[in-house]
């Protein structure tokens, strides 16, 4: 059994990550979240990074790279880009970088909508574990975490909040 | 317990073969997988890239050119590689059976076979053949079969309905016209009152309906402006005149009169009620022109649902 590492708390780190986007992000830069816990923060964000953001959510279900294994399994919602992609600066937004496999299917999927300008990421938590050669562009913190274990970003009524969750084997 | 032949061990869904018997929460993750894929027909890379390197046979017995064309769109906005066989002009007139043709194509590495035939049951005895042979990963859609089913029309029905009216526990559906033939009406049916409606009417002359038709929970009028009393739904069937052996009706015109849908007859129906048809129309046979190309009329959003549908019925069989 792994011990829990002692989590940041997400409102601040929320805080933290608009301050290190301040500034470095282009005025008219797109935020697009990735459902479910980077829409949150792609909603909340235009409100802590001045400029004139966009805002839009991605789905990336169909273009998971697990689907041969797992399945297609409930919840998938339609991803709505309500901007011109084509020539478009975007920052990805996501609640944990792990992987990297998520923001691979997101750009993949942006791709099917025009080409980007540039495409930026940026994340609440950055927990290491990458499989793919995918780094943030901005981060909100870095933890170190046994791959036996997940960071689970929720949301109550407004509020976010970080959580440790163990894998069932 | 016997098992469906639809669900797995773990009661997902590895065939669509009937609306009948499928619970609830299948029938409703398959709509809210739809959704999504509705609006991947507003990028510009309309194809997402789920079913890659797989593919889709379309097993067709009987002609049909809309179900088989939304079931190849479908399946090629998946990335499928799309194969239909015109099985009239191949190996079964030279008397091969069904099932050496299925094993056939199985040999030729397909992962999902769209089926239709003109005797009820065949896909039945397709998925069957594959479960029992150990080929449980290639998947069966039926796509129509007899007078049986035709589940993926049903859903889109549904999905339409839905869509329109949103809740089904306060719709009054009326289904009008040659019930007897459609497996049409008989998956929309199941799926309706699967899902909660509290009032399926079928409306349509005696020799149309067919026999204890009241056993799957519909009412039954043989008066068409009494039974549209009220409705929030249309759904009005083609007269099947290819299906019909011997003299079931006096003639189509006497049909138009008493059981084709007018707009003096669609007032009778809710003002908001919405006016579908699973095509092709007879027009001035079940549907007069007005109201087929009128305001209520979402013939036309039936069509484009359906491929969104099919989309989701296969992307869901092929991962389980």
């Amino acid at each position: 059994m792994t011990a829990t590492p002692d989590l940041p708390d997400a409102e601040a780190t929320l805080v933290a990550l608009a301050e290190r986007m301040r500034g470095a992000v282009a005025f008219d830069a797109a935020f697009v979240g990735i459902y479910s816990g980077g829409a949150w923060l792609a909603e909340r964000l235009p409100d802590l990074v001045p400029g004139n953001h966009a805002v839009g959510f991605i789905d990336v279900s169909f273009y998971r790279d697990d689907y041969s294994r797992t399945g297609l399994k409930g919840g998938s919602r339609r991803t709505e880009l309500p901007f011109n992609v084509d020539g478009a600066t975007i920052v990805l937004i996501d609640d944990v970088l792990y992987t990297g496999r998520s923001v691979r299917a997101a750009i993949n999927e942006l791709f099917d909508f025009g080409r980007p300008d540039c495409i930026e990421l940026a994340v609440l938590v950055d927990r290491g574990g990458r499989e793919l050669p995918i780094e943030p562009t901005y981060c909100g913190a870095r933890l170190t975490v046994a791959r036996d274990l997940s960071i689970v970003l929720s949301r109550d009524e407004g509020r976010l909040a970080l959580a440790v969750e163990r894998h069932e084997a | 317990m016997i098992r469906n032949p639809q669900l797995n061990a773990n009661g997902e869904l590895t065939h669509l073969l009937t609306l009948e018997g499928l619970p609830a929460d299948v029938i409703r993750s398959i709509l809210d997988t739809a959704d999504p894929f509705v609006s991947i027909a507003e990028r510009e890379v309309k194809k997402v890239p789920l079913l890659r390197g797989k593919a889709v046979f379309n097993l067709f017995f009987e002609n049909s050119t809309r179900t088989r064309t939304t079931f190849e769109i479908a399946a090629k906005r998946l990335s499928a590689d799309v194969i239909n066989l015109n099985i009239g002009a191949s190996s079964t007139s030279k008397g091969e059976t069904l099932l050496d043709t299925v094993d056939n194509l199985v040999a030729m590495d397909a992962d999902i076979f769209v089926v239709r035939h003109s005797q009820s049951g065949a896909p039945h005895l397709i998925a069957h053949h594959l479960n029992a042979h150990g080929r449980s990963h290639v998947h069966v859609v039926n796509a129509g079969d007899g007078r049986h089913a035709h589940p993926t029309q049903g859903l889109l029905d549904l999905y339409t309905i839905r869509h329109y009216k949103k809740a089904f526990h306060e719709l009054t559906v009326a289904i009008v016209g040659d019930v007897l033939h459609s497996r049409v009406a008989r998956s929309l049916i199941h799926g309706l009152t699967t899902l909660g409606t509290p009032e399926v009417r079928v409306i349509g002359p005696k020799t149309l309906m067919p026999a204890k038709v009241e056993a799957m929970g519909v009412r039954v009028f043989h008066d068409m402006r009494e039974g549209l009393r009220g409705c929030d739904v249309v759904v009005m069937l083609r007269l099947q005149s290819e299906r019909m052996k011997g003299a079931l009706l006096p003639s189509p015109g006497e049909f138009f009169k008493n059981y084709g849908l007018t707009q003096e007859k669609l007032a009778l129906a809710k003002a908001d009620a919405i006016v579908m048809h699973p095509g092709p129309m007879n027009r001035g046979v079940e549907i007069d022109s007005p109201v087929a190309d009128g305001e209520r009329s979402v013939i036309l959003p039936q069509v484009t649902f359906g491929i969104a549908v099919r989309m989701a019925v296969m992307s869901i069989i092929a991962g389980n």
